[in-house]
């Protein structure tokens, strides 16, 4: 049994421990946001919060979670208003979508680090696969978004 | 059980504080989509809840009293923006407000139930648009003017002397109003003698405007619903390997390794595939299987590898052809020609790998299934449902949901029919997921392809015949749809070369079909997306032996298509064509028709002593001659060019003792952001009455506009793809 909290709420997970989080997130919690897309953290549409930092969660087991505190696509505000957020929307990014979930939580955690980020930078740092190709919205997203958080 | 009872279908009170987001998130947007704060809003969970609203007008149209319109889309959503185009076409007729929209997907139960009330329902072939156009438009004329009828009934006046304007019908005599949901119970009952006609493209006001896409909001915050997504009361997981080989079959399978694995409920066999079901995470489900280790007959085909696919394809090449195209006299042409240039392409089996891995959760009951999945084609999928179940067609109930990428893959429906076999097996309610292995390595995929090229050359340069042989696979074997009597080789094995728009006065396109173990199938701009590469590299040849500037030779064979001709200067002049370039960067220009649209595109290529290819820049100028929302036509031209680049740069499935060799995404590689040129899309809609895909026709010239601009900077000419399986260091 590992106890962890999920975007507030606490969480007993009974699965065994090398589940990864993806999958507790998914089919224990039910959120559904956060997206299976490869499983050996090479795509990043899994991406979520771990105490604060980005991580791909289809290759985080949930055994060496104890007391975590995560945070998904669903946790990051209630009413869509994030900065990130509303950038992705005024750049009207995602086409599937399927992906954006990912996008956006490696956004919101790259932005906290680097908040006035080259393009030199969000390349090398935003690695998360987009297979409709939104890349170049989605750079001017993260633009946009920078700014939008230092209003 | 209904989708509606499983999952209730967003309230109408969720469905203001959508509109309210929307409407708040759009006010803090800066420049062009500012001034749309009031949008369309659709459902997370996008289906139908196959009940009839009490307020319909039609099968399509059900206005509500306080004047919400809820409009049916009869096709997919993966991202193409559809679901915003075909509604807009809808309401350029109907004349309501389009803030007051909402959109759902049609029930393709229902389309079978009421005599195909919303006709086809695929997203294929960029025909979303050009296929519904006809029919939307009159069902929205249709019922606007149906909605003047009640209200000039009850004025007692003519129905002419009425005016119709955001939602309200007018008396413009008396000025007396009537808003639609006023109208909409009477409406539903009112027969026209005569149905309206349809606007034709002069004058549309709406279509043509600029709209962000509705689904865009669901998919910003983990919301929209798709077919992985579905959640059913008892649900159990199942992971499943298809025979590695493709077309073998399961021999035996020792379970007995998963004695101890937790939650496993059944080892299920099929015919051709192993599966696993498990209770409480799809994880027992997908490490049990991985534990198995299946035995399987091969069929024949576990020797083959790509090497020997290869030689086989290149040996077809001096074999019997079909002919596709025979104008003038080639063979002469040839024989009295001042010069001939000859080469040789070759493109590789691509995998789809649409984002969301395959997958389908189905609800078997004794007389009814449901079946929650991503579809691009949600009547094949009824089709193929029924006949796995057992159930007749009118009893399967597919619920459509965001497609997570489609690009051909998901007009198959393998995944619903194993998951429906392995719920006979379980008896429960049942989410199939294939890992991303499986996904890859079971695709339905893009065929190989050899194309050679001979071509006559004049005094002066000019090319004055082309003979073109292609060997390829047959898609349409793979579908199991085979034309009857078709005569010459299926328009997908020559796709972008018999099509071509240059004036050669002798031209010959002729095609071998040579189909081999693995399916193949429809991939993003079928055969266009590969040849167009070759046509457009082999006619840089001609150009670089003839010493002619690539865009201008271009210029000259398209001089009577002056269509052709716009878009290809366009696409030189935004793309810098001519202007000076640092040692090691170089330009390529390409250009297509495809899907009825024209596409060409420059690209700005820079090759490093390493070897290293970085594409910088891509512009991109398309004629899709009417375009109904420019914003989606624009992003689906920018996806196109990283999709074509993709298989460009890094594309190819390769086999090994019949085994498809690439698996996840180390293997089989895709463009990220570091990679991702800037893109300028050039839209430049020439009108007429044709209409021209916008999914598609953006990804056939990136290829060769890319392997020109490597040619370009380098002096190496690409002729085969991937383009990293050439060694380009120390060329530039």
């Amino acid at each position: 049994m590992v106890n962890i909290t999920v975007n507030g709420t606490q969480h007993q997970v009974d699965l065994e421990p090398d589940t990864p989080l993806l999958w507790v997130i998914r089919d224990a919690v039910g959120l559904t946001g956060t997206k299976f897309g490869c499983g050996i953290a090479q795509c990043g549409a899994c991406t979520v919060h771990v105490n604060g930092q980005a991580m791909r969660s289809c290759s985080v087991p949930i055994g060496a979670l104890e007391g975590a505190t995560v945070t998904t696509i669903e946790g990051l505000s209630t009413d869509s208003k994030h900065p990130v957020q509303q950038a992705w929307l005024a750049e009207d990014v995602p086409q599937c979508g399927y992906c954006q979930s990912g996008q956006i939580m490696a956004t919101v955690a790259f932005l906290k680090q680097n908040p006035n980020p080259t393009d030199a930078d969000i390349d090398n740092n935003i690695t998360n696969i987009c297979r409709c190709g939104t890349y170049e919205r989605l750079r001017r997203a993260i633009h946009r978004a920078a700014d939008l958080m230092k209003a | 059980m209904d989708g509606n009872r499983i999952m209730p279908n967003t309230s109408r009170r969720s469905f203001i504080v959508t509109a309210a987001t929307v409407a708040g998130g759009f006010a803090v947007g800066i420049g062009p989509l500012s001034r749309l704060a009031k949008a369309a809003v659709v459902g997370v969970q996008p289906w139908d809840t196959d009940a009839h609203n009490a307020n319909e007008i039609d099968a399509w149209i059900a206005i509500d009293p306080d004047d919400s319109v809820l409009i049916r889309y009869q096709r997919s959503e993966m991202g193409q923006g559809s679901m915003t185009a075909v509604p807009m076409m809808l309401v350029e007729e109907l004349q309501c407000d389009w803030s007051k929209v909402r959109i759902e997907y049609a029930s393709p139960n229902r389309n079978l139930r009421e005599k195909k009330v919303y006709g086809d329902m695929f997203s294929n072939g960029s025909r979303t648009i050009k296929g519904s156009q006809v029919k939307v438009q009159q069902v929205g004329a249709s019922a606007r003017e149906r909605l003047i009828a009640v209200a000039a009934t009850r004025w007692n006046v003519a129905p002419t002397e009425c005016s119709v304007k955001n939602g309200v019908v007018t008396h413009t005599a008396s000025g007396r109003s009537f808003r639609y949901g006023e109208l909409a119970p009477d409406a539903a009952k009112v027969k026209l003698d005569k149905e309206p006609a349809i606007k034709t493209p002069d004058q549309y006001t709406f279509i043509g405007t600029p709209m962000p896409r509705m689904d865009v909001p669901h998919k910003i915050n983990g919301a929209a619903k798709f077919g992985i997504d579905a959640q059913i009361p008892d649900m159990v997981y199942a992971a499943i390997n298809a025979s590695p080989v493709p077309g073998g079959k399961l021999k035996s399978v020792d379970e007995s390794v998963l004695a101890n694995a937790p939650g496993i409920l059944k080892v299920v066999k099929l015919d051709n595939a192993v599966a696993v079901v498990a209770t409480g995470s799809y994880w027992r489900a997908k490490q049990a299987l991985a534990k198995l280790q299946p035995e399987w007959d091969t069929n024949g085909a576990g020797g083959i590898d790509s090497a020997q696919l290869s030689k086989d394809f290149h040996d077809a090449l001096d074999g019997p052809m079909q002919s596709a195209r025979n104008t003038g006299d080639v063979d002469q042409a040839i024989k009295g020609a001042a010069k001939t240039i000859e080469a040789v392409y070759e493109t590789p089996y691509l995998s789809h790998s649409p984002m969301e891995p395959m997958n389908a959760t189905v609800h078997l009951q004794a007389d009814r299934l449901d079946v929650w999945v991503g579809t691009q084609d949600a009547l094949d999928a009824t089709e193929a449902a029924a006949k796995a179940s057992g159930l007749e067609e009118e009893n399967v109930y597919i619920h459509n949901a965001f497609v997570g990428g489609g690009f051909g893959r998901r007009d198959a429906s393998d995944e619903i029919i194993q998951a429906i076999q392995v719920a006979k097996v379980v008896q429960k309610p049942v989410k199939l997921i294939w890992t991303r292995e499986e996904d890859t390595r079971q695709d339905k995929f893009r065929p190989h392809a050899v194309v050679r090229f001979k071509a006559a050359v004049d005094k002066d340069g000019m090319p004055t015949a082309w003979d073109i042989r292609v060997v390829t696979s047959s898609i349409l074997n793979s579908v199991g749809r085979v034309i009857p009597g078709m005569k010459g080789p299926e328009p997908m094995a020559v796709a972008g070369l018999s099509n071509n728009g240059y004036t050669i006065p002798n031209q010959r396109v002729q095609a071998s079909i040579k189909n081999t173990h693995l399916p193949v199938w429809f991939w993003r701009a079928p055969g266009a997306n590969q040849h167009t590469y070759a046509i457009e590299s082999f006619l840089d040849e001609i150009a670089a032996a003839s010493n002619l500037d690539p865009y201008q030779l271009r210029r000259k064979l398209l001089a009577d298509k002056p269509d052709w001709v716009k878009v290809l200067d366009l696409a030189a002049e935004k793309g810098d064509w001519g202007k000076p370039l640092p040692k090691g960067t170089g330009r390529g220009i390409a250009i297509c028709e495809d899907t009825g649209s024209l596409c060409a595109q420059v690209a700005e290529v820079t090759v490093s002593a390493k070897g290293d290819v970085k594409v910088n820049r891509v512009t991109v100028a398309l004629d899709t001659r009417i375009q109904v929302n420019p914003l989606s036509i624009a992003e689906q031209a920018e996806g196109s060019v990283i999709f074509g680049l993709s298989a460009a740069l890094y594309g190819k499935i390769t086999v090994k003792n019949g085994v498809p060799v690439q698996g996840n995404f180390d293997t089989y590689r895709m463009v990220r952001l570091a990679e991702a040129p800037r893109i300028d899309v050039h839209l430049m809609p020439s009108g007429g009455k044709l209409w021209g895909g916008a999914g598609e026709p953006a990804v056939p010239p990136i290829g060769g506009a890319v392997a020109n601009a490597i040619f370009a900077a380098t002096g190496k000419r690409i002729r085969s793809f991937p383009i990293m399986d050439h060694d380009l260091s120390g060329s530039a």
